[in-house]
C-alpha cells in the first residue's frame, strides 16, 4: 500500500537521534526520501552529551531498511553556508522538497535569567531560534520553485507558548519560532506551502532523559512537579510527535496551515 | 506631586520617538531618567536612525521639567555597554525602579531572500537588547526587593507577517522571555509585562520602506497614501496611535494601580487585537 507520502521528500534537522530520529523514520515508513542533518557534536553550553556520528548512521540505516532513500549529513544549524549546502546536495541528488522539520534543539537550564552568560544565551538562540530560520532560509527557494506546494513544520514547545521558569532563553527562543512560523505561513501561503509548529511537553528523548535534566529537577523538586502533564503519562514518546507532523505533511491536513498544535498530554490546559 | 517622584527609570532607545516619550512622561511624573540610544545607523535599517543630536534634544526636554537625566549612548546589543549603561544610572542616580526595554528596529524582507545581516541585526537588537537590559537592572531591582519592567513587544508579536518574519520571531520571542522572567522574580518584589503597540506614528513607520510593506505597487508612497494602508489593521478607525499612547500604558504598569499584573501582555492596538485568537 501506498504511503500517505509516497514520492515526497523530506528535510529533517538534528536527525541524528532522538525525536529528529523518529520524524525521519515515520516519514519514510509513510513512502517520503529524506535529507537529513545534524551537528553530531557537543556544544560548548550543553550539559548533556549530544548526538554523534555513529547516531547519524544508525538514522541511515533504519530508512534505508525502509527501502527509501537518505542523504546526511553533518552540518550545524547555525552555519548558513553548510546548511544550503546539505540543502543543495539533499535536492540534487533526490530531485525535489516537499516537506521541512526544522527539528534540531538544545535545552538548558539556570537558576534564573540574569545569571545566563552571553554564551548560554547565545548557543541557545543561534540553535533553536536562527537555526530554524537558516533551515527554513536554505530550504523555501527549492519548494517554491517547484511549484508543489509543501509542508514545513517547526518544532516550537509548550515553551513557545507559556512562560516557565529556569530557562528563559529556552522559552524566549521557543516563542520566537511562533511568530517566524505565522509570518512565514503568511508569505508562503500562495505558493500553497503550509506553515505550522508543534508543541511537546517532555518526550522520552536523549535531551530530556539524562543525568544533567536528572539532576536539576531532583535539586528542585517544586519545579519538577510544575512540568507534571494532565493525562496520567509522565513523557510522550518520540513517535507522537512524528505522527502529528506526518499528519500536518499529508494531503489529510491540507488547508492546515498557521496552527500551533500542542501534543502535550494537556500540559497547557492545567 | 507626581506618582513616580523619587524614583528612577531607565530606557533604552530613548533618544527619540517613543522611547523619548516614555522620557518625558515619566519625568512629568517626577522620575528621573536614565537613557541610552545607539544614536547610530545600522546597515540593515532602511530609514534614518537616530543621532547624537536626538541624544541630546531628549536630555535637554527633560531637564526643562526640572529632572535629572543620565543619557549614554549605548548599542543594546554590546552586554558590557548596557551593564556600564546601568551602572552610570544607578551611581548618578541612586537607584532603578523601573527598566522600559523599548530600543527596536523594523526592516524588511521575505524569508526566502532574507540576508544573514539583516536577521541577526534584527534578533540582536529587538530580542537580545531586551534580555541585555534586563540582566542589567536585576541585580538591583532584587537587592531592593522592588522593580517594574516593562518590554515593547508588538502585535506582530501576536500575529505573523509576511515580510517581517525576523521581527515577528524577535517580537514573539519578547513575550516568552517576559513571562519567564515574570514567574522567575515574582518573589522579589518585581513585575515583568510586555506592550504590544499596533502601528505607532514615529520615524520607525514613518518612512517609505515601511509604506512599501503596505503598498508594493506605489511608487514613492507618502503618508498619506499609507495611512488607509494602515487603518485596515485597526478596529478603531485610525491608521496609527501616538507615542504617548505607549507611554500610558507603561506609567500604568509601573504605577502601584498595577501592582499585581505581571507576566501579561498589554496591547495598545485600536483593536487590531480583536480580530486575534491568540
Amino acid at each position: 500500500m501506498a504511503g500517505r507520502l509516497q514520492g515526497k521528500v523530506a528535510l529533517v534537522s538534528g536527525a541524528a537521534r532522538g525525536q529528529g530520529r523518529s520524524h525521519a523514520v515515520r516519514l519514510a515508513q509513510e513512502g517520503a526520501d529524506v535529507i537529513a542533518f545534524d551537528v553530531c557534536r557537543q556544544l560548548g553550553t550543553v550539559h548533556y552529551p549530544m548526538a554523534t556520528s555513529e547516531d547519524l548512521k544508525e538514522t541511515v540505516r533504519q530508512i534505508e531498511e525502509l527501502d527509501r532513500r537518505i542523504v546526511a549529513r553533518e552540518a550545524d544549524v547555525r552555519d548558513s553556508a553548510a546548511v544550503q549546502a546539505v540543502v543543495d546536495e539533499g535536492v540534487s541528488e533526490l530531485g525535489r522538497l516537499d516537506i521541512v522539520c526544522g527539528n534540531a534543539g538544545i535545552a538548558g537550564f539556570s537558576a534564573n535569567a540574569w545569571s545566563l552568560t552571553d554564551d548560554e544565551w547565545d548557543e541557545m538562540i543561534g540553535v533553536n531560534l536562527t537555526g530554524v530560520f537558516k533551515t527554513v532560509r536554505a530550504a523555501v527557494p527549492a519548494m517554491i520553485e517547484a511549484g508543489n506546494g509543501g509542508s514545513i513544520v517547526l518544532t516550537s514547545s509548550t515553551a513557545g507558548i507559556k512562560g516557565m521558569a529556569r530557562t528563559a532563553h529556552y522559552v524566549a527562543a521557543k516563542h520566537g519560532v511562533v511568530g517566524l512560523a505565522r509570518a512565514l505561513g503568511n508569505e508562503l501561503a500562495p505558493h500553497s506551502i503550509r506553515v505550522n509548529t508543534v508543541h511537546p511537553t517532555g518526550v522520552n528523548t536523549p535531551m530530556i532523559n539524562n543525568d544533567y535534566i536528572g539532576s536539576v529537577l531532583a535539586d528542585d523538586p517544586e519545579f519538577g512537579a510544575n512540568l507534571s502533564n494532565a493525562l496520567p503519562v509522565e513523557m510522550v514518546e518520540a513517535v507522537d510527535i512524528s505522527n502529528a507532523i506526518v499528519w500536518l505533511c499529508s494531503d489529510d491536513a491540507r488547508y492546515v496551515t498557521g496552527v500551533a498544535l500542542p501534543v502535550d498530554a494537556g500540559f497547557l490546559q492545567k | 506631586m507626581g506618582k513616580f517622584d523619587g524614583k528612577v527609570v531607565l530606557i533604552t532607545g530613548g533618544a527619540r520617538g517613543q522611547g523619548r516619550s516614555h522620557a518625558l512622561a515619566f519625568a512629568r511624573e517626577g522620575a528621573d531618567v536614565a537613557f541610552c540610544d545607539v544614536a547610530s545607523q545600522l546597515d540593515s535599517v532602511p530609514y534614518h536612525m537616530s543621532r547624537p543630536e536626538d541624544l541630546d534634544e531628549t536630555v535637554k526636554l527633560v531637564e526643562e521639567l526640572d529632572r535629572r537625566c543620565v543619557a549614554v549612548r549605548a548599542d543594546v546589543r554590546d552586554r558590557e555597554q548596557i551593564e556600564s549603561f546601568a551602572d552610570r544610572a544607578r551611581t548618578e542616580l541612586g537607584r532603578i525602579d523601573f527598566l522600559l526595554a523599548n530600543a527596536g528596529i523594523f526592516t524588511f524582507s521575505t524569508v526566502a531572500e532574507m540576508e544573514e545581516q539583516t536577521w541577526t541585526q534584527m534578533i540582536d537588537t529587538n530580542l537580545t537588547g531586551v534580555f541585555h537590559a534586563m540582566r542589567a537592572v536585576l541585580p538591583t531591582m532584587i537587592e531592593q526587593g522592588s522593580g517594574r519592567i516593562v518590554a515593547t513587544s508588538s502585535m506582530a508579536g501576536k500575529m505573523g507577517f509576511a515580510n517581517i518574519a525576523h521581527y515577528c520571531a524577535a517580537k514573539w520571542g519578547v513575550i516568552g522571555l517576559v513571562k519567564s522572567l515574570a514567574m522567575e522574580v515574582g518573589g522579589n518584589g518585581i513585575t515583568v509585562n510586555a506592550i504590544c503597540p499596533t502601528g505607532v506614528d514615529t520615524t520607525m513607520i514613518q518612512n517609505e520602506a515601511a509604506y512599501k510593506l503596505f503598498l508594493p505597487d506605489t511608487e514613492n508612497p507618502t503618508r498619506d497614501d499609507a495611512a488607509p494602508a494602515f487603518q485596515t489593521l485597526n478596529a478603531i478607525p485610525i491608521p496609527w496611535v501616538e507615542p504617548v499612547d505607549i507611554s500610558n500604558a507603561m506609567m500604568f504598569l509601573c504605577s502601584d494601580e498595577a501592582r499585581y499584573i505581571t507576566g501579561e501582555t498589554v496591547a495598545v492596538a485600536a483593536g487590531s487585537n480583536a480580530a486575534n485568537a491568540g
